[in-house]
């Protein structure tokens, strides 16, 4: 990620407001997306996170500034930016009552891919997290960390070119993150860019680009390397702790 | 379109792999049909009454063997004297006795003239009212062959006909009552609830995110549930048809239409109680006191909308089921076409339209 330039801008935002009556979630945000990468979303509970990636996800509109996600503008063209990205929530996003397999198959079915090409990614997918025996079980029946995974697995099952997280990785243990961030750089490598929120420090070093979010505002923006440096701070947890006490 | 199917398809796993969902669905309406056909009537069947009989004669046994055997009359007790009423309404005995004077018979055949009195237990003035006016029309119907048999003009008549429901059988008010509570509950509180899940899993945002459109999203809600409940309507008058007896004069495909149409209304005020309820509990709460005791106690199905306080009578205006019983009842037990209906159609037309305006405008609010 070192030479920004010759990156392709996958989402531009300038000036971006978001108020709920008095008061303002998102203050004047200015930050820009390059195709490819994970661009990682830090702060604290109530800072703001939530309420952006709604932003551009197309959940819910901006106040004022400019927002354009995969080309497309948010005011305008949010029916293209949904056809262009993914999203999984810390809520958990697939259906208790559905096998895995149905799951799947109801995703692609509402991305509009056809039966076919379900099929053959939903072998893959299920391949790949070792869960073909699984196929038919329900989510209820499988252990949390296989249903976030999966869940990732499913949001990028058409193939979008952003994919959102928000902070998927919350109540998990250590190893099925680290199995969460090894699928996350796999999805790099298809090309997919991700955006992703998190109050976990030790994703952030995940990251190739962080900004951190303090009171609605964007208080720093860089490599995790170059944040270190910026505020001299021995990992990512400091330097938010000196942002956060700024 | 392929994307709506796929929804639909989600929504009918979810109903058939949870056997609650189908219970409700199906096993509620037929119990409660059958209950309020069977348990919950007001006709009278079988009810015990006691004779205190000073006169023994020819014309008393007559009445009381008439009354006996009308069917709804079982004689339980035979009295000696005024004081054993009181004691046999007290011991629960009987609800109605019936007092002849002495010499009943011969003051009849000698004046024209004759006494019996009928002291009801009052304790439930339905049932008392109820008892005494059959009482009576047994009674007056022996006169009235008294006095064909030639023994001159008597005591006066009183005829009564029951016009449409002659046996004044209850059933006939409980089934288009029950389908209209059933109806409005299942397709009100089934869809609000499904929706209202959407949104307390999370899986709503996901659903938003999609490419698929608000609209396509609600009406994937409700498909299946058109459906099912329809199956319901169907059902519903298949059980009161072959099991009540509960004729269907009118047209049946007008009946089937007006169903329908209830179906949709019914099923987009569900749809406006899941914009406004945040989880499945306020959905089935709403659902519950908006719906339930409002359709049972405001729409005619139980009490009269006509003896009713001015105000509730206007507030039972804004009740659908009133309208829609109105409608079955008219196509059904009077056989009525469109033309005598339409005024409650268009109400009910505009009500789903409301609905449905209001709650894509909710909808939509809930994006920004």
């Amino acid at each position: 990620m070192k030479e920004q330039d010759d990156k392709q801008i996958i989402i531009h935002v300038d000036n971006l407001v978001k108020k709920f009556g008095d008061f303002e979630a998102n203050k004047d945000l200015c930050f820009d997306v390059y195709k490819g990468e994970i661009f990682g979303f830090l702060g604290a509970n109530g800072a703001g996170k939530t309420t952006a990636i709604k932003i551009l996800s197309g959940l819910s509109s901006p106040t004022s500034g400019i927002v354009e996600v995969a080309g497309f503008d948010v005011y305008k063209n949010a029916d293209d930016i949904k056809r262009n990205i993914g999203y999984m929530s810390q809520k958990f996003s697939l259906y208790e009552d559905l096998t895995v397999k149905e799951n799947i198959r109801f995703y692609g079915g509402i991305y509009g891919m056809r039966a076919k090409l379900i099929k053959e990614r939903t072998h893959e997918l299920l391949s790949r997290l070792e869960m073909t025996d699984y196929a038919d079980k329900l989510i209820a029946e499988i252990p949390l960390g296989w249903k976030q995974k999966l869940a990732f697995s499913v949001a990028v099952l058409h193939r979008p070119k952003i994919v959102f997280l928000d902070e998927p990785t919350g109540g998990v243990d250590p190893i099925t993150r680290r199995q969460f961030w090894d699928l996350i750089y796999e999805a790099v490598e298809d090309g997919i860019t991700v955006f992703v929120t998190t109050h976990y420090m030790d994703e952030a070093e995940y990251c190739h680009r962080v900004s951190i979010m303090v009171d609605g505002r964007i208080a720093a923006l860089d490599t995790p390397d170059g944040l270190k440096q910026q505020y001299g701070a021995g990992s990512m947890n400091d330097v938010f702790l000196k942002l956060a006490r700024a | 379109m392929n994307r709506f199917f796929a929804f639909v398809k989600k929504e009918f796993l979810h109903i058939f792999r949870d056997y609650r969902t189908m219970i409700i669905l199906f096993g509620m309406p037929i119990a409660q049909l059958l209950i309020f056909g069977f348990v919950i009537s007001n006709e009278i069947r079988d009810a015990h009454i006691a004779i205190l009989d000073h006169s023994k004669d020819e014309h008393t046994q007559k009445i009381t063997e008439k009354l006996v055997s009308s069917g709804y009359f079982i004689l339980s007790d035979e009295l000696k004297n005024e004081n054993e009423i009181d004691a046999c309404f007290r011991a629960g005995n009987a609800k109605l006795a019936l007092v002849f004077e002495p010499g009943f018979g011969r003051l009849l055949e000698k004046t024209g003239k004759a006494n019996l009195q009928i002291i009801a237990d009052a304790s439930d003035p339905n049932s008392a009212e109820m008892l005494s006016n059959y009482t009576q029309a047994i009674i007056s119907a022996y006169i009235k062959d008294l006095n064909m048999a030639g023994y001159g003009n008597k005591i006066i008549r009183a005829e009564t006909r029951m016009q449409f429901n002659p046996g004044l059988k209850g059933v006939f008010m409980f089934v288009p009552g029950t389908m209209a509570l059933i109806l409005m509950l299942i397709s009100a509180m089934m869809t609000s609830i499904t929706i209202a899940r959407e949104k307390e899993t999370g899986t709503m945002e996901v659903l938003l995110i999609s490419p698929l459109r608000p609209i396509q999203i609600i009406l994937g809600k409700v498909a299946p549930y058109l459906l099912l409940s329809f199956i319901n309507a169907i059902v519903i008058l298949a059980l009161g048809f072959f099991v009540f007896g509960l004729p269907i004069r009118g047209s049946l495909i007008l009946l089937l239409a007006e169903s329908m149409l209830f179906i949709l209304m019914a099923l987009s005020l569900g749809i406006l109680i899941s914009t406004v309820a945040k989880s499945q509990q306020v959905a089935m709460f709403i659902s519950m006191f908006a719906l339930l005791l409002p359709t049972m106690l405001l729409s005619g199905f139980i009490f009269p909308i006509e003896n009713m306080p001015v105000i509730l009578q206007y507030l039972s205006a804004i009740m659908p089921p009133r309208w829609f019983i109105v409608i079955i009842k008219n196509i059904m037990l009077k056989g009525t076409g469109f033309l005598f209906v339409w005024k409650e159609t268009l109400i009910l037309t505009l009500m789903a339209i409301a609905f449905v305006v209001v709650s894509v405008k909710k909808f939509k609010l809930r994006l920004e």
